[in-house]
């Protein structure tokens, strides 16, 4: 006789729940003053109460988490790129970790007109400190409706990263470097911006960080202020990383975030952004391009809370030789938040039939007022398109790539700086040359 | 220049005969015309000539110059000096129209050999020749087609055929969907690159656009064959009388 759901449930809970608390046996917490430590402690016991991600939960459907919650990291070589790393023309202020720790060496003075950069272990040790009002918090508001344990396990256990206030317009983007240099290095960061009232920031990322990274990223943007995000993530084939950006929008503000990722084992890019004031505006983008062993999951939750908000996510994925894409984006839209507009297109381009995209597009409205829209697809290469170009005498490689890259271009066209957008099309230029057939 | 000797194609997927033997040459600085009803093999002889998949060639040849153009890829065929002016232009969304011209024009002149075009010099050029074709800026910076009305479309095409400078060009009912004074623009454009060294094959349904675009030579084409073969005025008799006298003359 077999068991009624309800306790099978119970029970894969609560195998669950065991199974989280041996892995967390033995795990220290970082050192830090009082309000760190209580918002450390606070993470480790709401990780204990809702379990680390398991092979049966609807929300890894698609993404197998093991390798990402497991005690050791799985090695991952160390990749030289051979190429001028990213971003290198633009003028920044360079931070830079090394498998996950700060590297002051490496990195530029922290100085920089109308904006504070902490490192966290400082802000951590100080009795008082305006971090405590973020710090964990945005992530634990992200827990619902859906849960996000890496990103509780990273508030319990991160012990490095930037803490950045931002008062006035930055004249140019911070820029967090991620090196990667033992094989076996687990690195977690988290770092907190905090965005006053009217000012402005653009936050460059990029790099492997470690064999596997953990990050958390939680953006406050007050009333009428911006902020700007592009990511380069590393080229390291075996790299893994599971990231999260929990951003919370004021009245009138703006939240940009671009992503690409080109190689790595596995990537999850989690985005959960929550409307508070009306009339903000959010776009989350993401270009992936992956050939072999590639498994990328991008997963966003967007919700209107507010009225008259735009929200915008648009993600291209390019797969081939077996590369795995997944998208699971929402939208939710709360009773009230009349006048929204909605927006999510997700799509892929296969390059040959071992390839394969999964995605899981949701809408959930509750107030009567709102435009929101969905479209996802999958398709390979328009073979109109293809010989149309080549009857103009373009070789078929060339044309390819031109329509690879035609493909992505309306993902990159939601970076707002040409001079940034001009990187990233470099960056994938450069990756659709080196991995052409024949 | 261009020299089609008993050329017979089928489909690839289905067993249908599409061009039974056709015999055809093109000498250079001559326009001549292909003329014929639905469905007689005029557009299959234009995709097979610029290399265009699902056809089967099974029998005859096709050289430009000496060139066996049916052994070569669509872009060899191109950087020897084809060039296809299409019936339906494709609608490329995200690349430019700059862009695709740029890349087209520089593939050519790296596949022959030659230095590659200047963004600046290639500027130059392209606002010159667009501007006799009456395109405007904007829709140089516009993605390949996309939004273009069926004029546009046709003077983009034309636009890429002089700046790619063919020796052989064929036009695939460049003049359908077309008003009349679009039909004069685009003609004119095509008239413009007439040369001594240059041959054209202007493949359309109606005479009108022979009357802007004068052949010298015009071919009537019926079931997969060029059923006869004139001066002007055969384009004229067609457009008085149709083209079932000429059929019924032929089939007697």
């Amino acid at each position: 006789m077999s068991a009624p759901a309800q306790s099978r449930r119970a029970q894969l809970k609560e195998a669950k729940l065991s199974a989280t608390a041996e892995r967390l046996e033995g795990v220290a917490l970082p050192a830090g003053g009082a309000w760190i430590t209580a918002a450390r402690e606070d993470a480790l016991a709401r990780l204990r109460q809702m379990g680390l991600p398991g092979r049966r939960d609807e929300y890894w459907k698609y993404t197998r988490p093991d390798t990402l919650t497991q005690a050791e990291a799985p090695k991952a070589g160390v990749f030289d790129p051979e190429e001028t790393p990213v971003f290198d023309g633009i003028d920044r202020v360079k931070i830079v970790f090394v498998d996950g720790v700060f590297s002051a060496d490496e990195s530029d003075p922290l100085e920089l007109a109308g904006v504070e950069v902490e490192r966290l272990a400082e802000a951590g040790a100080a009795d008082i400190h305006w971090g405590k009002e973020l710090y964990g918090v945005l992530e634990a508001r992200g827990q619902n409706p859906v849960e996000r344990p890496l990103a509780t396990l990273n508030t319990a256990l991160a012990s490095d990263g930037v803490l950045i206030r931002v008062t006035g317009r930055a004249e140019k983007p911070v820029s967090l470097i991620y090196r990667h240099g033992s094989d076996s290095s687990d690195a977690v960061l988290h770092h907190v911006i905090k965005l006053e009232p009217g000012a402005d920031l653009t936050l460059l990322e990029n790099g492997p960080a470690a064999a596997r990274f953990n990050k958390v990223l939680e953006v406050d943007v007050a009333d009428g202020a911006g902020f700007h995000h592009v990511r380069a993530q590393g080229r390291d084939h075996e790299r893994r990383a599971a990231t999260h950006i929990f951003a919370r929008l004021g009245k009138e503000s703006t939240f940009k975030s671009f992503t690409l990722t080109v190689n790595g084992v596995l990537t999850r890019n989690e985005c959960v952004v929550e409307f508070t004031g009306d009339e903000a505006v959010a776009h989350v983008a993401g270009a992936c391009l992956g050939d072999g062993a590639f498994h990328h999951d991008d997963t966003v939750f967007v919700t209107h809370d507010a009225e008259a908000c735009e929200s915008r996510q648009v993600f291209k994925k390019v797969l081939r030789n077996g590369a795995t894409g997944v998208f699971q984006g929402k939208i939710l839209v709360q009773p009230g938040a009349q006048k929204t507009d909605g927006y999510q297109k997700s799509q892929s381009l296969l390059l040959d039939e071992d390839s394969q995209f999964l995605a899981k597009p949701e809408l959930e409205i509750y107030a009567d007022d709102v435009a929101c829209s969905h479209g996802s697809t999958s398709g390979a290469i328009d073979e109109e398109a293809l010989f149309y170009l080549r009857s103009r005498g373009v070789p078929t490689n060339d044309a390819t790539d031109l329509l690879t890259l035609a493909f992505l271009a309306e993902a990159v066209d939601e970076i707002e700086d040409p001079r940034l957008a001009e990187e990233i099309v470099g960056r994938l230029e450069g990756w659709l040359k080196r991995h052409r057939r024949g | 220049m261009l020299e089609i000797k008993g050329l017979k194609v089928k489909l690839e997927d289905e067993d249908k005969q599409i061009l039974k033997g056709v015999d055809l040459t093109v000498e250079p600085g001559k326009v001549h015309a292909i003329m014929g009803p639905n469905g007689s093999g005029k557009s299959t002889l234009s995709y097979v000539l610029s290399g265009r998949d699902g056809y089967e060639v099974t029998a005859g040849s096709a050289t430009l110059d000496g060139e066996d153009l049916l052994e070569m890829e669509p872009e060899e065929r191109a950087a020897i000096g084809l060039f296809l002016a299409f019936q339906y232009p494709v609608e490329i969304p995200g690349v430019g129209n700059m862009t695709f011209l740029r890349t087209a024009v520089n593939a050519q002149r790296k596949a022959r050999g030659q230095e590659e075009m200047s963004a600046t010099d290639f500027l130059k050029v392209i606002r010159e020749k667009a501007k006799t074709l009456k395109i405007d800026a904007d829709m140089l910076k516009r993605p390949v087609n996309v939004g273009f009305s069926g004029g546009e479309k046709k003077r983009n095409e034309i636009l890429q055929m002089a700046m790619l400078e063919p020796k052989m060009c064929i036009l695939d009912e460049t003049d359908s969907g077309l008003d009349v004074d679009a039909m004069k623009l685009v003609a004119e454009g095509v008239n413009a690159l007439r040369s001594a060294d240059r041959g054209f094959l202007v493949i359309t349904h109606y005479q009108r656009l022979l009357d802007h675009i004068k052949p010298d030579v015009v071919h009537i084409m019926a079931d997969g064959r060029i059923v006869k073969t004139g001066g002007p005025e055969l384009a004229l008799e067609v457009e008085n009388n149709g083209y079932a006298d000429i059929l019924a003359e032929v089939a007697a």
